[in-house]
């Protein structure tokens, strides 16, 4: 059975949103995905979405007794995980058709979770007590191992934050658009050493839904997922195996190019979840789209940039479109619309997407493979 | 003040140790491979059969961030350097280096560390100074 994305949507605005509660963006982004669909609740009798407020109060909020239900909520990577699961319910005949909803008010924090772990969690024993302050001081801690390895400058790092920005400055929609240099990044308020302001995602507000079906459900001109992988590391950055490259990102990647039997020449978009500038260049090298120590010149030499070879993060990225706090739901989104040729930053002739999200800290991980073609 | 850890049952001989000043971390005895943070089964083996022993508390820097934005109690340290240090028995942990200048050019990676410890309310932290002794 060949599982689609047969509708896909955000909130109608993104950035700061103080008047909208998480589950408001939930319901926004959700009801904008069914009517792209041509769906109603009616249509849905599947949902999945993370942890706060979760899949029993999204579909009651909404009006829908799910018949499956997916909670899985490992991070920013949470969405690529539930299109996987969905497509796996959906051939096994468990549901027809799946909502995926993500709301987040990462900015404002109106209705939304609380922070924190317990000083007896794994973090609030063997991190927190170092002055950690999330994801600034601990995703970037694998950097300068990263740097010193490679080889990689403090320029070439700043060059991806330039490079997104280029993206952004043709998007109407994404919070930051005026171009930047290296210089720009490299002046920028220094946050956690090696990284500096620029090269640190947004924090906003926003949302984002999926509707997730089988081909011949579909009432649009869906998007094919031709593959899928899933994977996780560790739960704190210390015990990840190998400062240079996340386990998570290579082994989600082979069995998502595995399934859809491509390779990377077939490849003619990508997105790769960037929470700080180091992470698509993790990205471009786990995924094997260049060789280990290459991908700082891949992205300073322009190959990611308008008119490359590799678009990468055509929307302008975590560090220049939006970053709720889970990112990965708005990677998909940009995936579906160069797929379906509606992007701000249209690239010429996408036939074929991949999009690389994390969880955590290098924690999760989860590759899809979209097309709007079968092959 | 800064954050304390607080152990729970299958941490509790790691804090035992630092109360103690010693560092203990836990050992395969069929792997003969150290691992680290403390929890009742090998990660390689996936077998039950661990010690816990003394480590020798030398140390390398495998790597580090200097956190600009303190954290509560960190107020009058900022920036300070947030580790992950490299164990002599090959097992890594977080961690502050402390005993030297917050700045790249006094932390170069691989340096060589020794373990000490801070007391945080009930608990004794570990962090790690130059091996030579504080700079």
């Amino acid at each position: 059975m060949t599982v689609v994305i047969a509708g896909a949507a955000e909130t109608d605005e993104l950035g700061r949103l103080p008047g909208h509660s998480t589950t408001q963006l939930h319901l926004e982004a959700a009801r904008n995905a069914l009517a792209d669909a041509n769906m109603t609740i009616h249509d849905i009798d599947g949902i999945a979405t993370v942890g706060t407020p979760g899949p029993i109060q999204i579909a009651h909020a909404l009006g829908i007794t799910p018949a499956w239900l997916d909670g899985t909520g490992v991070g920013g990577s949470s969405f690529l995980f539930h299109v996987r699961h969905a497509a796996a319910a959906i051939r096994a005949g468990l549901c027809r058709t799946v909502l995926i909803t993500h709301g987040e008010s990462g900015r404002s924090r109106v209705g939304a979770g609380r922070f924190g772990m317990g000083a007896d969690s794994l973090l609030g024993q063997f991190e927190l007590p170092y002055g950690v302050v999330g994801p600034s001081t601990s995703f970037t801690i694998t950097a300068l191992r990263y740097m010193k390895e490679t080889g990689l400058t403090h320029e070439q790092l700043a060059e991806v934050a330039v490079a997104q920005r280029r993206w952004a400055h043709l998007n109407p929609r994404a919070m930051y658009q005026d171009l930047i240099t290296v210089e720009d990044v490299l002046a920028s308020r220094m946050v956690a050493y090696p990284f500096h302001l620029l090269e640190c995602c947004l924090v906003t507000d926003g949302g984002g839904a999926l509707v997730v079906t089988s081909e011949e459900r579909a009432r649009r001109s869906p998007v094919y997922l031709l593959g899928s992988g899933e994977s996780a590391e560790s739960p704190i950055i210390s015990q990840m195996e190998d400062f240079t490259t996340s386990k998570g990102f290579r082994l989600s990647g082979e069995a998502a190019f595995a399934e859809a039997k491509i390779t990377h020449e077939d490849v003619d978009h990508l997105m790769v979840y960037d929470a700080f500038a180091h992470v698509p260049i993790y990205g471009l090298e786990d995924l094997g789209f260049v060789g280990r120590g290459e991908a700082g010149a891949f992205i300073a030499d322009g190959h990611t940039s308008p008119g490359g070879r590799l678009p990468l993060n055509t929307n302008g990225g975590g560090l220049s479109y939006t970053h709720t706090g889970m990112y990965g739901m708005f990677a998909i989104q940009e995936s579906v619309r160069q797929l379906r040729g509606e992007a701000a930053a249209q690239v010429p002739d996408v036939e074929l997407s991949v999009v690389l999200g994390n969880g955590g800290m290098f924690a999760s991980a989860a590759t899809l493979v979209l097309a709007n073609r079968l092959p | 003040m800064k954050p304390a850890p607080k152990p729970t049952p299958e941490t509790q001989p790691f804090w035992d140790g630092t109360a103690a000043g010693e560092l203990r971390i836990q050992r395969c005895r069929p792997c003969a491979r150290h691992y680290f943070y403390p929890r009742p089964s090998c990660p390689r083996c996936g077998g039950d059969q661990v010690e816990w022993v003394r480590a020798s508390g030398r140390a390398t820097l495998y790597s580090y961030v200097l956190n600009h934005r303190p954290a509560p109690g960190f107020e009058n340290e900022a920036p300070y350097p947030i580790a992950v240090v490299e164990l002599e028995e090959g097992v890594r942990m977080m961690t502050n280096i402390v005993g030297v200048p917050a700045t790249p050019e006094h932390l170069p990676l691989d340096m060589e560390l020794r373990v000490v410890f801070e007391q945080r309310g009930d608990v004794s932290v570990p962090l790690f100074e130059p091996a030579g002794g504080a700079r």
